[in-house]
């Protein structure tokens, strides 16, 4: 059944965002706009400089565009999860507990964004640009690596955006902390993990698996030695990190659920 | 608050290790950003965020669509130089939760320029207060949109999108190419960010960056009033 209430949740909320063509329209456009605000800082720095950590302008330009991409269908999922705060304050979160659904599929539900997916064609668009100029020597398996990175990676940024967000059950006004990490790690993963000194680079790549979204894939399709001395199967794993993500996201959802008491009226 | 310190401080160490990236790229050295400069420049970026208050929160378009304005217009005020008075009257509390902070942090982790001159730091303070009326008019030509626009969202969240860019938040305008750095000094946006780092760290004459400040003030806070008093006819009070 419910699988059946799932699909129809969603199409009625895509429906009813296309009856404003005009607003939808500006919307996308801004959202096109948002993503390539990174881009033209990586396009600024690459006029002063000719690598980055070691890594040339159109190998960073990959990861930036897996990260957008991977940013893109996470937010699509789980950027409602930024209104779990004000479900929490006004106790509109024992309706969802009172439904015969799970409650973070409701929440995901809630507010699919369609103009979110101008952010996913812009990086899209990067992503075409960079993978012509990049040298890789293309195989099957890289092929595979290519479409499974940003899916992976979406799976990974959703289950931060889900642990992140869990800390709003104790602290109700604790999205700031959590925007700290989700668009955070979006920024910190558009970029070689190198550059980053090292409590920042081991909290938000490996803490926050942040490395495994695009820096170890891109590596890894380049053909690329890790400045950092990891060994080049590490840019295999991310689908593996995506799976362990998801799960310790649903555990620590679970417990913070567990935490929550209503307001009372 | 806390919250949106340790955002704030996240943001400013992901910037600032990704333009010394680039600088050390550079053989230490970009458009006058050493090190020391790099990091100056991030933090106060990170303070004036909050100071001069590049996002704000909308309100009075919020309250042009739901009409309550209207209690704002038969106020015997000047509606902009009220809103003014109390934006200022906030960034004297955001001196010291908001500016200093970020600052203070920067000047005891990492290598810090100071001015050499002891003059520039109540330069500094003069110039960041002149960015924040320019911030607030300019904040105020976006919310008095919704004059027109009932929905000013767009208007809105384009500004939120690209005043990082457009103001040096996000990467010094010394580093644009040339033909970029000339238009965006020809436009108010670097008055309210990079003018008062640039008056910090001494690149240019503060002088001529407090009368390029003073000159876009004035500009801004005066198509704010004819804006107001355009809008003012437009008000229509729904419902009775």
């Amino acid at each position: 059944m419910a699988d059946v209430i799932y699909t129809r949740l969603i199409g009625a909320r895509i429906r009813s965002q296309l009856a404003y063509r005009g607003s939808f329209a500006i919307d996308f456009v801004s959202q096109v706009m948002a993503q390539s605000y990174e881009l033209i800082v990586i396009l600024v720095l690459f006029g002063q400089v000719t690598a980055l950590g070691g890594f040339s302008r159109d190998e960073v330009l990959l990861m930036y565009a897996f990260a957008g991409a991977a940013f893109g269908v996470a937010d699509l999922f789980a950027g409602q999860l930024d209104n779990l705060p004000t479900y929490i304050r006004t106790g509109n979160f024992d309706v969802l507990l009172m439904r015969p659904l799970g409650t973070l599929p409701q929440i995901m539900c809630s507010d699919i964004r369609l103009r979110r997916i101008g952010r996913i064609t812009g990086a899209l668009a990067v992503m075409a640009y960079a993978l012509s100029h990049v040298a890789v020597d293309w195989s099957p398996a890289k092929i595979l690596l290519t479409v499974a990175t940003p899916v992976a990676g979406a799976v990974i940024y959703g289950s931060v955006w889900v642990v992140a967000c869990s800390i709003c059950f104790w602290i109700v006004e604790g999205r700031e902390f959590a925007n700290a990490v989700t668009y955070g790690s979006n920024a910190f993963t558009s970029y070689p993990i190198n550059v980053y000194a090292r409590p920042l680079r081991w909290l938000m790549a490996f803490v926050v698996p942040g490395a495994f979204v695009a820096y170890y894939p891109s590596l890894a399709l380049l053909g690329k030695q890790d400045p950092l001395g990891l060994p080049g199967w590490v840019g295999w794993t991310s689908p593996l990190v995506a799976v362990l993500a998801a799960t310790a996201a649903g555990l620590v959802w679970r417990f913070a659920v567990r935490h929550y008491r209503g307001t009372g009226s | 608050m806390l919250a949106g310190m340790t955002t704030n401080v996240v943001f400013g160490l992901l910037r600032l290790s990704i333009i010394t990236a680039a600088v050390k790229a550079a053989h230490g050295e970009i458009a006058n950003y050493d090190i020391a400069a790099t990091n100056t420049y991030v933090w106060i970026g990170q303070g004036l965020l909050g100071f001069v208050l590049l996002w704000g929160n909308n309100e009075l378009a919020e309250r042009v669509r739901s009409g309550d304005v209207v209690v704002d217009l038969y106020r015997p005020w000047h509606l902009q130089g009220a809103l003014l008075a109390e934006d200022v009257g906030r960034g004297g509390f955001a001196l010291l939760v908001r500016l200093a902070p970020p600052m203070v942090f920067g000047m005891l982790l990492f290598p810090f320029q100071f001015p050499e001159n002891p003059l520039r730091w109540p330069l500094f303070l003069l110039s960041a207060t002149i960015a924040l009326v320019i911030s607030f008019g300019v904040r105020f030509l976006v919310e008095a949109s919704a004059f027109w626009l009932l929905d000013n969202r767009g208007v809105y969240g384009f500004w939120n999108v690209t005043s990082g860019l457009l103001c040096g938040l996000t990467v010094p305008i010394a580093f644009f190419p040339e033909w970029a750095r000339n238009a965006l000094w020809a436009s108010p946006f670097p008055a309210l960010l990079q003018a008062p780092i640039d008056v910090f760290l001494g690149h240019g004459s503060a002088a001529k960056l407090l009368l390029y400040q003073a000159i876009w003030a004035v500009v801004v806070l005066a198509l704010g009033h004819f804006m107001l008093q355009r809008a003012v006819r437009r008000v229509v009070v729904q419902g009775g």
